[in-house]
């Protein structure tokens, strides 16, 4: 599987030349310093360039990546006792999205989130992280079991989107995304919900209503996709990256339009480059905030989380 | 979801759907009615107009109007937004892409809101976001029953995630009103689509459709694109819908009145009697 996304092809290029260069200077006892320096500092700038500020494609191609961790790969990182629960009761078990409860320092949670795959394989069976019905309905059940034992709720937020399938309508797609929105907003216990890739509209949304939202710094949010917008504005899918330029999808776009609450960093170039660091990060970020969530009064809490998207909102 | 909106001529053109006009014929009577404004957009025409359909429901000189002052603004900045909001004012010689009130509907004071598909397809926006919100406040503030006619292409994507997140306002405002045990019914008409069914459109105590409309969460075409393969007859359509056992009835446009009042009066049984 690839580790490189196509935006920092030309980085991995120049330093392959660099290193040509220092071989050939070796091998040969050519001394080529001057070149190799001036390279070297190129690839210094464009790395700055690529990195410390990627456009909001390049972070739409970061949250997208195949090797970017997953819900479940962060759950084996800072989850002991991970026991995963399956099904909603009615239809099935659907593998989009996974459950289940562990402890988190100590305590118990619940945890729930998209599952994409990590190669195509494991992706055709988790169906890239879009979910039916059933997916959203097992994570309601899970929520309601949390209330029920006084559990936190922590939400991965990664998917494309639901699944835009026949028997996905027909099973009622559209109900099973609006009762958890509205079921989340005044469920007893707290959560939070960290969108760690994509974002991906009311199928991303369906488990977003929490205490505290974050994002992780190269992850997006958005109301349709890149392609999906630039299909219906300008018949055109190819234009994507323009489309993500204009609909303000990155994390610092939603900080600042105060939808999220936090931006979770990650390590220089994506969360794939040290999952591990990423890990600590969002470890880190639920330690802080989990603490002060359980200490207010259930009422207070169930007030600030309507409050917080009930002023959501721009107009004249 | 808007997406497939935009669409839909060209949908029905792949997807035959011989009882099509069959099943709308009542909407398309009662529009030409009152059709009598020249527009451009030939999908204003087959749908019913929004102050036409308060007119038929309620009951004269009862409607007070709410938050008609309230217009999007361009908060992302996003191009041409600005031009398709005052093309749509004109259009439809409406503010926004929803009408919020309260009047009576047979001597039953209810809150209402009335969708107009005419409004850059009734998308959701934080204007649309907040009238509902804000009628869905004054519901159980007087205690009132809440009806919603929906009728929309989906979220606004003019309006980026700050119409996504008008999805889990109006969820979220339903769920008190849920909490204190007031009715909200909930009227889907042609067409019910996206980020509107997957928010108030589908979480109504009881919800009603009118005869063939389309209600989805993806549209048709998106599904078409991402199955390969051509939809099944009457997919999507109300009918369905009840069959699948998703909404609880179909009632025709002629018709919404009576059994509206029918449900309301159910609600209020107790204290009428009473008195």
């Amino acid at each position: 599987m690839s580790k490189v996304l196509e935006f920092e092809k030309p980085i991995i290029e120049l330093e392959k030349k660099i290193a040509e260069l220092r071989k050939f200077s070796e091998e040969n006892d050519v001394d080529l310093s001057h070149e190799i320096y001036i390279l070297v500092r190129k690839a210094k700038q464009m790395k700055k360039q690529i990195y410390d500020n990627p456009s909001p494609w390049n972070r739409v191609n970061i949250a997208r990546f195949q090797s970017r961790p997953t819900t479940l790969d962060y759950i084996d990182l800072f989850i002991e006792d991970f026991i995963e629960l399956h099904g909603d009761r009615y239809f099935g078990d659907d593998s989009a999205i996974v459950g289940g409860i562990g402890r988190f320092e100590g305590s118990a949670v619940t945890i729930i989130g998209h599952q994409k795959g990590n190669c195509t394989k494991e992706n055709l069976s988790r169906n890239f992280g879009m979910p039916n019905p059933e997916g959203y309905r097992k994570a309601l059940r899970l929520m309601k079991q949390a209330e029920k034992f006084n559990r936190p709720i922590i939400t991965f937020i990664d998917t494309p989107g639901a699944y835009p399938g026949i028997e996905a309508e027909e099973r009622g797609q559209g109900e099973a995304i609006a009762l958890n929105l509205m079921e989340m907003s005044r469920l007893k216990t707290p959560i939070i919900s960290i969108v760690i890739g994509e974002g991906g509209s009311g199928g991303a949304l369906a488990l977003g209503v929490g205490d505290k939202v974050a994002m992780l710094e190269n992850s997006v949010y958005s109301v349709i996709s890149p392609e999906g917008l630039a299909s219906i504005l300008w018949k055109d899918a190819s234009q994507a990256e323009k489309g993500a330029n204009v609909m303000k999808l990155t994390a610092q776009d939603l900080l600042s339009m105060e939808v999220i609450d936090d931006i979770i960093t990650e390590p220089r170039g994506g969360a794939h480059k040290d999952v591990d660091h990423t890990a600590d990060n969002i470890r880190k970020y639920i330690s802080e905030s989990l603490p002060s969530l359980m200490k207010t009064n259930i009422d207070e809490l169930l007030f600030k989380r309507y409050e917080k998207f009930r002023n959501i909102g721009v107009w004249q | 979801m808007l997406k497939n909106f935009f669409s839909r001529k060209k949908k029905y053109a792949t997807v035959t759907f011989e009882e099509d006009k069959k099943i709308q014929s009542p909407l398309e009577i009662n529009n030409i009615k009152q059709s009598t404004n020249t527009s451009h957009d030939k999908i204003k025409d087959s749908r019913i107009n929004s102050r036409k359909r308060i007119e038929d429901l309620v009951d004269k000189d009862t409607f007070i109007e709410y938050d008609m002052e309230l217009k999007s603004s361009n908060p992302l900045d996003f191009p041409e937004y600005n031009l398709k909001i005052e093309k749509a004012e004109k259009d439809s010689d409406e503010n926004e892409g929803v009408i919020t009130g309260e009047g009576k509907i047979d001597g039953e004071k209810v809150i209402l809101c009335v969708m107009n598909p005419s409004f850059m397809m009734g998308s959701m926006g934080s204007v649309v976001g907040e009238k509902i919100t804000r009628a869905i406040e004054k519901a159980l503030e007087k205690r009132l029953a809440l009806i919603i006619f929906c009728a929309s292409g989906g979220a606004r994507m003019q309006e980026g995630i700050l119409s996504l997140m008008q999805m889990a306002k109006t969820s979220a405002a339903l769920g008190r009103l849920a909490d204190a045990g007031i009715l909200y019914i909930s009227v889907l008409t042609d067409p019910t689509t996206g980020g509107v069914t997957a928010s108030f459109a589908m979480l109504g105590d009881i919800i009603i459709a009118e005869p063939g409309a389309l209600i989805g969460f993806a549209g048709p075409r998106v599904i078409e694109q991402t199955i390969r393969r051509k939809l099944p007859e009457g997919f999507q359509r109300a009918e369905m819908l009840l069959e699948k056992g998703f909404i609880d009835k179909i009632v025709k446009t002629e018709d919404m009145k009576r059994v509206l009042s029918q449900v309301l009066k159910l609600h209020s049984l107790g204290g009428d009697i009473d008195e």
